[in-house]
């Protein structure tokens, strides 16, 4: 029978399944960070229960980390009991933890790929939902809660029910400066933030072909906020060129079957989705969020839309409660908008291909004044690599500060904030009320765009800075 | 968790959609690492910011259950949006439509996710808001949501795994330890291929 790419990954994973029951599927790596696994580990305590695999699991500090003075003691009591709590969490149940400051350390879901410990045909789950990115490989990756964090320590397992598969087709060819990025915002602008619900969404068509591994993350990544259970592209050429090699990727005889194993992973040609949905990738314009669901969102050319344009009476009234939260009028250009702070990081776009793009577009200019403009690298990894590359004396020339790495003000647990009323080009995923700090405002971008904006200090794309 | 099978009580209505959960709970709550005391970061902004929001609204306290527009708990899979709800006493949320996070995050704790059409979750918060006193009843063994008093009745879906949990009270990481034999078989099949973590 034909079968769809994450269909052949749920029947290999299923350890058990029987009507009145939830399929329970194996999980093949357990990723960890500070924030939603003290309480998992509380739970192991109380019942007695050790990690069933700490060969599959492996934790960092992210979220809730400084990315400067990374040396120092945390000047927050609170995170740094958090970030202690991981430390010893870890150490009591034998899982590796790469912490603040280690060569690995970095957000779970930039490190799990360069580490190679994410590849085709894995489940891989972590309390965090944007663990989606990991479907970039044709793993089926998903995010989970704290209570699901315990079930998985205690037993590898998941009980789930098995969601919709839905197709996205993206065919045509991007005009030039048009990233993933743009290519995702489209998306979700067109089936909205519940579009995804219960469905796992495999990418297609010759636009994700064409994609890097670091733009199909990107587009993975964001899968969550169409509301989607997974996102997953079927692996290639460029997933295998991008796993060879790395850390754990397998090596010799087992690299070929590895290889053989994967070829085998894709859609049938007769296989059927239970929803399709395509878009024309030539059409596709680089977006800017104008409100406070990453479905708000129009074409850097467009203008903030009036609430009426809208047809539906909610979506009506949602447009024009995000107007007020972000102090924008209908009708004003998306390009005479000006921004205070310019956000370069986070799982969506911290990599080092984000990076070099950025850099490509600061390189010998400088940020506008009264702009606050920061890079916050995915990794170490990422930024030791950029370093080397010289992107970091190119950023912090035009007027850039430079990280350590971290979700840094993606989702403001840090210091990493903005101010109330103040008004973010972000390359993050979430424009939600409050993410970067309460009151702040978000708008999501592609690094390019962002890079540009913080040069012209309004938002702009690359090609038009002077 | 406690066995739930009937909640009868009073609804507190939030008429809006896309309810991220970075509103349930800003982020500023999740550096600590208990799992109580999450209620008085409930919708924290919302509360802080607006005297008339619904959980302001002396009319609505007491409420046990909270009905919302669709796309209700979307975003960020934090669990201490759950225990936000739970800890502040509300049992149930109905919605249209959940984040899939989300709603498996409440079933583990014994909040009840209501999945109501749109015209019904339209007509039971119109209602609500029109008599903060209207007893709603939940329930879970049968699958309906009922206002008696204004007619208004409804069907819900819980999968049947889910439901039974529920009912019970049942811990599900010991439902699937009741399969640790089959756990450890597809273990000695898994592909060598497989990537396990070294330590440093």
């Amino acid at each position: 029978m034909s079968k769809t790419l994450s269909e052949k990954l749920w029947e290999r994973h299923l350890v058990h399944e029987a009507p009145g029951d939830q399929d329970l599927l194996y999980i093949d790596m357990h990723l960890v960070h500070e924030v939603t696994s003290p309480q998992a580990f509380d739970g192991l305590r109380l019942a007695n229960r050790p990690v069933r695999r700490p060969d599959l699991t492996l934790a960092t500090a992210d979220h809730n980390v400084p990315t400067i003075h990374i040396d120092r003691p945390i000047a927050d009591p609170v995170s740094a009991t958090q970030l202690r709590a991981l430390d010893t969490n870890c150490a009591a149940f034998g899982i590796e933890l790469y912490p603040l400051a280690h060569p690995n350390q970095g957000i779970v879901h930039v490190i799990g790929p360069e580490l190679g410990l994410t590849m085709p045909g894995m489940t891989v789950v972590c309390g965090d939902s944007h663990t989606s990115t990991h479907g970039a490989f044709g793993a089926l990756a998903f995010g989970i809660g704290t209570s699901e964090v315990e079930h998985v320590m205690a037993t590898q397992c998941l009980p789930q029910i098995r969601p919709r598969t839905m197709a996205i087709t993206v065919d045509g060819d991007l005009q030039p400066g048009v990233t993933a990025k743009d290519v995702i915002l489209a998306i979700i602008g067109m089936i909205g933030t519940g579009g995804g619900i219960g469905h796992i969404i495999e990418y297609r068509g010759s636009v994700i072909r064409a994609l890097s591994m670091e733009g199909r993350m990107t587009i993975c990544n964001m899968s969550i906020e169409a509301g989607a259970k997974a996102g997953m592209i079927a692996p290639d050429d460029t997933t295998f060129a991008y796993v060879e090699g790395r850390k754990y990727a397998p090596r010799g005889v087992l690299w070929e079957r590895a290889l053989d194993d994967w070829r085998t992973l894709p859609t049938d040609s007769a296989a059927e989705f239970a929803r399709d949905v395509a878009l024309d990738g030539s059409a596709i314009r680089p977006h800017v969020s104008w409100g406070t669901n990453p479905g708000q969102v129009v074409p850097i050319d467009g203008a903030v839309p009036s609430p009426e344009s809208f047809d539906d009476a909610g979506a009506r009234e949602v447009a024009a409660r995000a107007l007020t939260y972000m102090g924008l009028v209908p009708g004003t250009p998306m390009r005479e908008i000006a921004v205070d702070t310019v956000f370069i990081g986070s799982c969506t776009n911290s990599r080092i291909e984000d990076l070099r793009l950025a850099a490509d577009v600061v390189a010998g200019r400088t940020v506008k004044p009264n702009v606050r403009a920061m890079v916050v690298p995915g990794s170490m990894m990422v930024r030791a690599q950029a370093e080397v590359e010289g992107l970091d004396r190119i950023f912090k020339d035009a007027g850039f500060e430079w990280r350590a790495a971290g979700c840094s003000m993606c989702l403001g647990m840090n210091a990493d904030k903005l101010r109330a009323g103040e008004r973010c080009a972000s390359t993050s995923n979430r424009n939600f009320e409050g993410r970067q700090g309460p009151g702040g405002r978000t708008h999501l971008v592609s690094p390019a765009v962002a890079a540009a904006t913080a040069i012209a200090g309004t938002f702009a794309t690359p090609s038009e800075l002077g | 968790m406690q066995p739930v099978t009937r909640i009868v009580g009073t609804a507190a209505p939030l008429d809006r959609s896309d309810v991220d959960t970075d509103q349930i709970i800003p982020a500023s709550w999740l550096k600590r690492v208990e799992r109580t005391g999450f209620g008085i970061g409930l919708f924290s902004a919302w509360r802080e910011n607006d005297p008339d929001f619904v959980l302001n609204r002396p009319e609505f306290g007491g409420a046990k259950i909270l009905i919302a527009g669709p796309n209700f708990g979307i975003g960020s899979s934090r669990e201490h949006a759950v225990w936000a709800l739970t800890d502040f006493g509300f049992e149930a949320v109905v919605s249209p439509r959940f984040g899939d996070i989300f709603r498996n995050n409440a079933t583990k704790t014994g909040l009840v996710p209501v999945v109501v059409s749109e015209e019904f979750g339209e007509a039971l918060l119109r209602a609500v808001e029109h008599d903060p006193t209207l007893e709603i009843m939940i329930d879970v063994a049968e699958g309906w949501i009922s206002a008696p008093s204004v007619g208004l009745e409804s069907e819900f879906t819980l999968d049947e795994f889910t439901r039974h949990r529920l009912l019970e009270g049942l811990d599900d990481i010991g439902l699937s330890l009741r399969h640790v034999d089959k756990i450890s078989a597809y273990e000695t099949g898994r592909p060598a291929w497989m990537p396990s973590v070294d330590p440093d």
